[in-house]
């Protein structure tokens, strides 16, 4: 995998990112790998790299050439010995797969890549390719400022947890930063188990050293010498590809003691999950990090001040950490100047679900839903009507048409009582059902609930009973209209009653979908349209 | 109650000896024994608990709390099928049935021979090509009857292959 290319030697790229390879990417690398091995005029070296986040052409080989790399996607088995040729090796070629350059596919070339600026470009765990593509910079500038001098930075930059509750990063970081101790901890919560979200996942397998990047200059920030990566078991691929990167910054003497011959050091280790959506939660993520129950914590006192084993302690989102080296590096200024509102820098879109284009894409606060939904993804893979789309993951809210002209904007969402989380985005064609996902929502909640909060606990139990009641009661009876009473009062119980976000915002999918699509449970359209959404940015906090 | 050898006891000692003073080493332990031996038994309980100065309660209480800790040993095949929204939105329900129906198994299941075990998961990452399921620590998108067919001949040979 960590191939060095001799010089002048053209190479192919191949991804080894999750879904590439799970629509075949493995055995197209071990294929070219092979023909490479036996045609002795083409002279090339296969690199694997992260995906470029066009998962419907994936997968995708780009060829090295003097133009720049060409483009061949989807590609099988039997196209490779057509497309490896010495021909492909020095242009564009017109055999039916070839898409041209990489970088001027409309998908790409529309894109503002700061995050993802290295995902799909270079070999993932090779130190050197990253420093050759501006790696290390923002830690380089981190190393001759003060703490405060990087804490007020990150605050300038504007950037705000991409975890899902949007708080602003740098004020966090300030917190840790004033609560004097001999041990802080930098926590990088890397669960995403949010349906519909996979751009954590991408950057740990295509750019893993930009989050070791950022986890180090947020040590040196905030006084932190140990930092610990809580992945999710599910992603066995990205933990693999995590520890490899680890092991090469610290031999290149990134991580350990006197990083970069500074008085600075950090250690940092990958500890897995076990499969409970509630770890993402960050206090039932520090439990679990502490080998206990994942039960969510009451705060105060918040984890910036009592954290990990009781210790001060920066919890970020993958994406949230690795956006501060390239703040490092360009400047707080060149970060807040993408955006709008108060949501400042880029946000990583995950296009999934029924869509003709699933995938990642990198762009400024602001772009529409529709915009998306439209210009992106191209419709439903299925070629029917897009009904309804679910932004933010399973507590997000599904919206409806009449919704799509809102931006991607914290405060946009939320003023319509939906979140944007994540950034995932989960279309549904015109088959899909929403009450039965509005109970799926309630049935999520009782398989994940960390049990400690009755609201949360006892009330997804009875909200599934009660939706059951709505969808088997005859249109127009008592029964019906009681039972929609009835779970409105418990949405407004667990979203006022819950201690956190996952008994807190069930009500959010589970509301909007009664609201704004009344009779696929069996109400007329023209029904009580007026049940209170209540904006819930920052519910968890 | 399962039966295990005295070497999977000796890999459970080694394992404590080399993970028990990390901070906060229960799970990771708890990885290494499902790791090594395919599930966590029932016999490891006691020795977790005693490496760590905690009572068996505290340790089977974590076990517990986890989806992804087993207590029997699985199929030799862990077929994980993604329940989440994104593959929902693919046809997933469907194709759970379909599944379930064909290996004869409901979720939290192990086949009598022992071949396949069957489990629910919440999202694999892999949305962008839904529907989704795990092999092992294989994942399949865009996932059809038909592949699945055809996994299961590729791992019926892979079976004939080990005899
Ligand atoms: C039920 C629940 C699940 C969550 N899951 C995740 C997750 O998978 N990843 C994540 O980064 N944040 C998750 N969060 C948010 C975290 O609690 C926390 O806000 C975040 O890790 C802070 O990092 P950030 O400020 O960089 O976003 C979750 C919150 C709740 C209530
Ligand atoms: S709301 Fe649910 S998940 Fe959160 S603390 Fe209460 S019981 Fe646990
Ligand atoms: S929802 Fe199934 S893989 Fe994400």
């Amino acid at each position: 995998m960590n191939t060095k290319s001799p010089v002048n030697q053209k190479r192919i790229f191949v991804s080894l990112d999750t879904t590439a390879i799970s629509k075949g990417s493995n055995k197209i690398a071990a294929h070219i790998s092979h023909l490479l091995s036996e045609e002795t005029e083409i002279c090339a070296t296969l690199v694997r790299n992260g995906s470029r986040g066009m998962f419907w052409l994936e997968p995708l080989v780009e060829i090295e050439t003097p133009l720049g790399r060409v483009a061949y996607g989807p590609v099988t088995e039997k196209d490779v010995v057509d497309i490896i040729t010495a021909e492909s090796l020095n242009g564009i070629t017109d055999h039916p797969l070839c898409l041209g350059l990489t970088e001027e596919l409309p998908w790409m070339k529309s894109q503002q890549r700061l995050t993802f600026a290295r995902v799909g470009l270079i070999d993932p765990i090779d130190v050197d390719s990253y420093i050759s593509h501006q790696g290390f910079d923002g830690l380089k500038n981190a190393l001759t400022q003060t703490p405060q001098e990087i804490v007020s930075q990150i605050k300038d930059s504007g950037l705000r947890g991409r975890g899902g509750a949007a708080f602003p990063t740098g004020i966090k970081w300030q917190t840790v930063l004033d609560t004097p101790d001999q041990q802080k901890y930098i926590v990088c919560n890397a669960d995403e188990g949010d349906s519909g979200t996979f751009a954590d996942r991408m950057l740990m397998e295509g750019d893993p050293l930009v989050l070791i990047e950022g986890m180090i200059i947020a040590g040196i920030a905030v006084g932190a010498t140990q930092g610990y990566i809580y992945l999710r078991s599910e992603y066995p691929q990205a933990h693999k590809i995590l520890n490899q990167a680890i092991a090469q910054a610290k031999t290149a003497g990134y991580l350990g003691k006197n990083i970069c011959d500074s008085q600075h050091s950090f250690e940092l280790e990958v500890r897995l999950g076990a499969g409970a959506y509630i770890c993402g939660e960050e206090t039932s993520l520090l439990e679990s990090l502490e080998g206990k129950r994942g039960l969510v914590r009451a705060k105060p006192p918040l984890p910036a001040i009592e954290g990990l084993f009781g210790q001060p302690t920066v919890v970020n989102n993958v994406i949230s950490l690795a956006s501060v080296p390239i703040i490092l590096s360009r400047g707080s200024e060149y970060y807040r100047d993408f955006g709008i509102g108060r949501s400042r820098g880029t946000l990583p879109i995950q296009l999934a679900g029924n869509v003709a284009r699933a995938g990642l894409l990198e762009l400024a606060f602001g772009i529409s839903l529709k915009e998306l939904l439209n210009d992106y993804a191209g419709g439903c893979k299925t070629k029917k009507p897009i009904r309804s789309v679910q932004v933010g993951g399973p507590l997000g809210a599904y919206l409806p048409a009449s919704q799509w002209d809102t931006q991607l904007d914290y405060e946009a969402f939320s003023k319509i009582g939906a979140v944007l989380g994540h950034g995932g985005i989960v279309v549904f064609d015109d088959s899909v059902n929403m009450a039965a996902q509005a109970r799926f929502a309630m049935e999520f909640c009782v398989v994940e609930s960390c049990g400690k909060c009755t609201p949360c606990r006892i009330g997804s139990v009875r909200g599934v009973e009660v939706i059951d009641k709505i969808i088997e009661a005859d249109a127009n009876s008592d029964q019906k209209q009681q039972s929609r009473i009835l779970l409105h009062d418990l949405c407004d119980t667990m979203e006022f009653g819950s201690l956190c976000a996952m008994g807190g915002m069930t009500p959010f999918p589970v509301r909007s979908a009664i609201n704004y699509f009344p009779e696929d449970f069996g109400f007329s359209a023209t029904g009580q349209p007026s049940d209170k959404q209540s904006a819930n940015e920052e519910c968890d906090k | 109650m399962s039966a295990i050898t005295s070497a999977d006891i000796d890999k459970i000692n080694d394992i404590l000896q080399k993970n028990k003073t990390l901070p906060g080493a229960m799970l990771p332990i708890l990885h290494a024994i499902q790791d090594e031996l395919g599930f966590v038994p029932d016999e490891s309980v006691p020795m977790i608990a005693s490496a760590l100065n905690q009572s068996r309660a505290e340790v089977h209480g974590v076990i517990s709390f986890y989806h992804h800790f087993l207590t029997k040993k699985p199929g030799q095949h862990q077929i994980s099928i993604c329940r989440a929204e994104s593959c929902q939105s693919m046809g997933s329900g469907a194709l759970e049935s379909k599944i379930k129906q064909r290996l004869k198994l409901d979720y939290h299941q192990t086949s009598a021979d022992g071949q396949y075990s069957l489990s629910p998961v919440y999202c694999l990452g892999n949305c962008a090509c839904s529907p989704a399921i795990r092999i092992n620590d294989d994942i399949h998108g865009e996932m059809t009857m038909e592949k699945f067919e055809n996994l299961l001949d590729s791992m019926v040979t892979f079976n004939l292959e080990l005899k």
